[in-house]
């Protein structure tokens, strides 16, 4: 008869024991309580901290914890939209701006108002660059576009067209200086970011722009003549034509092909600084030339801003904070010391640009570039369009590429 | 220890007849001090987890959920108290994880595949009206703005809203839910912040924030349907939302535009007459339709089809070289007059040891045209990697150099276990090399291999990495860039589901879902030929 009662033993010291734990533990979950209340923002790791120190002065003057957590910068886009669908998203996340299209669809953030006085105090293109659809959707702070990087040691001077850099090149080559003319990424399965700015000078274009400058997907320009003049021009140089582009340059080899010294001209972005100061090399910062007779280059301009999450239970105070916060000069500023990228406060851009000359050239450089297009149809373009550049590239037929890309996008663009 | 384990497995009683050939059924009788104090703490640990899991359910309001997890408590306790069933003891655990890591997922997959669910159709037709009508409030330029500070009437936590607004020229209003009136007799900072009002109570931030929902719906009624609605704390916006859903007709109308567009539930948004559909839309179940579109649908199917056949030929060739050459080198290996063997073996292992990943970016950049290894070594001029055979030649060859040191392992392991004299009696009855091996040694090495080739014919159906790191499934034709040279259907649906343009978790589910059913046909096939096999021998 003892036994038989052991089995209500045993389940009874199983639970006090349970119940002894939880005392214990009551403190934890007091803090998590507190967590609760906090205003959640995700960040790149590289910013962290500084928006974590930054944010510390807000939280003091509204009586709330600022929570920030780190996320991988390419991974923010795909986990809020989940965690917004499952209802634990956070209150405040750092994007890029052609984003906005896709989370506009999703339903994901908060239309954000400014003050005149805030907006004026912004460069003007990073204002329209997220909007969307007449409303704006973030806040931006920063920008980054891609530039020429060039090896001052062997190339002191700033090619002024395509052709001369071509030449120059060319010429270091056959004396056996270098073993390449150029060092721009074009990869297996094309890369359009970095080729729209070559496309761009040539005349090719992917969507057509309102008066206004909001981006029209029903005009897509992939397989238009103009296009597949541009697609023809950058043919000639690549690797059925002279053979600067090619696509065995790809983003593991760009970089160190000209740090190496075996490219004179290399087209960089501004995450290429870091290494390049400590691979040792002279290097300038110049736009990527155009093509002779045809217009400027036409780098894309990504900028990187603040949205607020819809349904955000502190939304009130993640609008105060990306509205008056992140448009605040010395923000913005703490800002670019941890993480050094073209601020697109105008205020906060002078005094960077008076102590970096780098940051100086790389605005310059995108001063004739074009904010990529936010529309969530853009999305649908790279793939197809990288893959039609690749193998223009390789020398397939150009019209029949392109015309073929075209296809395939409008297909799915139509769905 | 190990006799204490089984103690707490329990058992039945002295009472209960003795089953034999229950593992710990003699053992347990009585049960140890020590297995009960082990049992007790596991169980207990069980609770907790039990409770952990609970509370974020209570917080959502997810009974359902409290009771699965009240209900798996208790069958645990139930199980593990009881003196009987003690198969069950053995099987809870396994049971439990399998229905929760194996089968959960598979159902979710599932009820996801006859879904739309996909970027612009996640959340449900609620979310998506409210999105429409947010997104469509636009103040017009020039449109007021005011300096904001929010009140209540009454008690900061319920009291109702009240926006007191100072304009530019520095006039004061109150806005609630009724309209604008003059404020007078409050102080304004130069700022334009209200910091005293007589008869309404200003909010500090903190108030302010635990109201925000509430707020993200208030608007102070201006004339004309437009509303002053707050930004942050300090501003406030005049502005009119331009759409508006109307429950009657089950429609949206842009009052800017006069177009009106009525849902669809069966397409899950809102469309006009002439198709034009708005942008957010909302989750609806569409039937076997992403089944039939990559069976049926012309473009789609050959993909499907196409990738099929590679990806079976990738599987079957892959592991048919890794069987071959694992298994040359292990015979060569085993010759039993070798000198060094130990270093040869350590030496064959190694590709195994190094990490896979650093290896398929490795070959990756071996195959470069004009900077890799191949070429340069070869002096040869071939785009590894932007040809479609040489590609998937490429990506056989890599994965093959990875994979073999495994079949040597096994395949060494087994001919140790073969005797020795099996093959020398074979030859004294007259056999060659070849033919003692065929008939000999390869049958007695198959009941060993076999299950092992079908697990790596499963694995390598599903070889994302290798495909992804080294090709990322390309080449691609520009006729069509969804599926490449050497994409497997792991890696289709990879870029399906994650692609950054649209993500269609709803058509990648149901390709999941053939994913599934072909390799476990494949499976239940392969392993009910092995058991034919083994009867045989």
């Amino acid at each position: 008869m003892r036994f038989r009662s052991a089995p209500v033993v045993t389940g009874i010291a199983a639970i006090a024991l349970m119940a002894t734990a939880c005392g214990g533990g009551g403190e934890g979950g007091g803090d998590d309580a507190s967590a609760e209340g906090a205003l959640v923002i995700w960040s790149d790791p590289e910013r962290a901290d500084a928006i974590q120190g930054a944010a510390a002065e807000f939280a003091e003057a509204n009586g709330i914890e600022v929570d920030v957590q780190s996320l991988t910068f390419g991974d923010i886009q795909g986990d809020l939209l989940n965690a917004h669908q499952a209802g634990n998203a956070p209150d405040v996340f750092i994007g890029a701006h052609d984003w906005t299209g896709n989370l506009v669809r999703n339903g994901a953030v908060q239309p954000i108002e400014l003050t005149g006085d805030s907006a004026a105090g912004l460069d003007e293109t990073s204002v329209r660059a997220l909007n969307y659809d007449g409303q704006l959707f973030g806040v931006p702070y920063s920008q980054e576009n891609i530039f020429l990087m060039r090896n001052t040691e062997l190339v002191p001077d700033a090619p002024e067209t395509f052709e001369e850099m071509v030449e120059v090149g060319t010429g270091l080559k056959d004396a056996g200086d270098t073993s390449e003319v150029l060092s721009m990424a074009v990869t297996q399965e094309g890369d359009p970011f970095r080729m729209n700015a070559l496309f761009g000078s040539a005349g090719g274009y992917l969507f057509g722009q309102d008066d206004e400058g909001n981006w029209d997907p029903t005009d897509l320009g992939v397989g238009s003549d103009e296009s597949i003049a541009a697609m023809e021009r950058i043919a000639e140089y690549g690797e059925g034509g002279e053979g600067v582009l090619r696509r065995s340059i790809d983003l593991e080899n760009d970089a160190v092909l000209f740090y190496e010294g075996d490219a004179p001209f290399f087209v960089a972005g501004p995450w290429n600084i870091a290494d390049a100061d400590e691979a040792g090399v002279d290097y300038a910062i110049s736009p990527i030339p155009g093509f002779e007779g045809e217009g400027p280059a036409t780098p894309y301009i990504g900028y990187q801003a603040f949205f607020v999450t819809e349904g955000s239970s502190n939304s009130a105070l993640a609008q105060e904070f990306v509205t008056n916060y992140v448009t605040d000069t010395d923000f913005i500023l703490s800002l670019y010391e941890a993480d050094p990228r073209t601020p697109v406060q105008l205020d906060a851009l002078e005094t960077v640009s008076a102590d970096d000359p780098n940051i100086a050239a790389i605005a310059e450089a995108g001063a004739e570039g074009m904010p990529m297009p936010s529309i969530p149809e853009m999305g649908e373009t790279w793939e197809p369009l990288g893959i039609a550049q690749a193998a223009i590239i390789g020398g397939a037929d150009v019209r029949e590429a392109m015309e073929a890309a075209h296809e395939t996008i409008a297909g799915q663009i139509g769905e | 220890m190990a006799s204490r384990k089984t103690d707490t497995a329990g058992a039945p009683g002295k009472g209960a007849p003795a089953r034999p050939g229950l593992p710990g059924g003699r053992f347990a009788g009585n049960g140890s001090l020590g297995g009960q104090l082990v049992k007790i703490s596991l169980l207990g640990l069980f609770t907790a987890l039990g409770v952990w899991a609970a509370l974020p359910l209570y917080v959502a309001g997810n009974w359902l959920g409290i009771a699965l997890v009240a209900g798996v408590v208790a069958l645990v306790y139930a199980v593990y108290l009881s003196k009987r069933a003690v198969p069950v003891k053995y099987l809870v655990p396994g049971v439990l994880f399998l229905l929760a890591f194996q089968i959960l997922p598979v159902l979710y997959t599932m009820s996801t595949s006859v879904t739309n669910l996909s970027d612009g159709h996640r959340g449900d037709k609620q979310q998506a009206i409210a999105a429409i009508e947010a997104y469509s409030v636009s103040s017009p330029d020039g449109a007021q703005e005011y300096t904001l500070t929010v009140a209540v009437t009454g008690s900061p936590e319920t009291g109702d809203l009240v926006f007191l607004l100072v304009d530019d020229e520095g006039s004061a209003y109150a806005g609630d839910a009724e309209g604008l009136t003059e404020l007078t007799g409050a102080t304004v900072e130069p700022s334009g912040k209200v910091t005293e009002a007589f008869g309404y109570s200003i909010l500090t931030p903190a108030e302010v924030n635990a109201r925000s929902e509430e707020l993200s719906e208030f608007a102070v009624p201006s004339g004309n349907g437009s509303g002053i609605r707050s930004s942050g704390l300090s501003s406030a916006f005049e502005g009119t939302a331009t759409r508006v859903y109307d429950e009657g007709c089950d429609c949206v109308t842009d009052s800017e535009t006069g177009a009106v567009y009525h849902a669809d539930d069966e397409r899950g948004a809102f469309y006009d007459e002439e198709g034009q559909r708005l942008a957010q839309g909302w989750q609806v179940g569409v039937g076997f339709d992403n089944f039939a579109r990559f069976l049926f649908n012309p473009t789609f199917a050959s993909s499907f089809f196409g990738i099929l056949v590679w990806n079976i030929a990738f599987a079957v060739s892959v592991t048919f070289l890794v069987f071959v050459v694992g298994l040359a080198v292990a015979l060569t290996l085993h010759v039993p007059q070798l000198r060094g063997k130990v270093v040869y073996r350590i030496l064959v292992v190694l590709p195994y040891a190094m990490s896979s990943l650093a290896m398929f970016l490795l070959w990756r950049d071996m195959f470069n045209t004009d900077f890799g290894l191949f070429n340069r070594m070869l002096g040869l001029q071939v785009d590894w990697l932007g040809d479609r055979w040489s590609a998937r030649a490429a990506v056989i060859l890599a994965n093959v150099w990875l994979g073999y040191p495994y079949m040597f392992l096994v395949a060494t392991g087994a001919l140790q276990a073969i005797p020795r004299e099996l093959g020398q009696a074979a030859q004294i009855d007259g056999a060659g090399p070849w033919q003692a091996f065929r008939n000999v040694t390869l049958p007695l090495l198959m009941v060993a291999m076999t299950p092992i080739l079908i697990a790596t014919f499963a694995f390598n159906f599903n070889n994302f990495n290798a495909v992804w790191l080294i090709s990322r499934g390309g080449p691609f034709s520009p006729d069509n860039p969804t599926a490449g040279a050497t994409d497997l259907l792991i890696t289709y649906t990879y870029r399906l589901a994650f692609n950054e343009a649209t993500a269609e978790y709803g058509y990648a589910a149901a390709l999941s879902v053939m994913i599934f059913l072909i390799v476990a046909g494949m499976s239940v096939i392969s392993l009910s030929r092995s058991k034919a096999l083994e009867e045989v021998d």
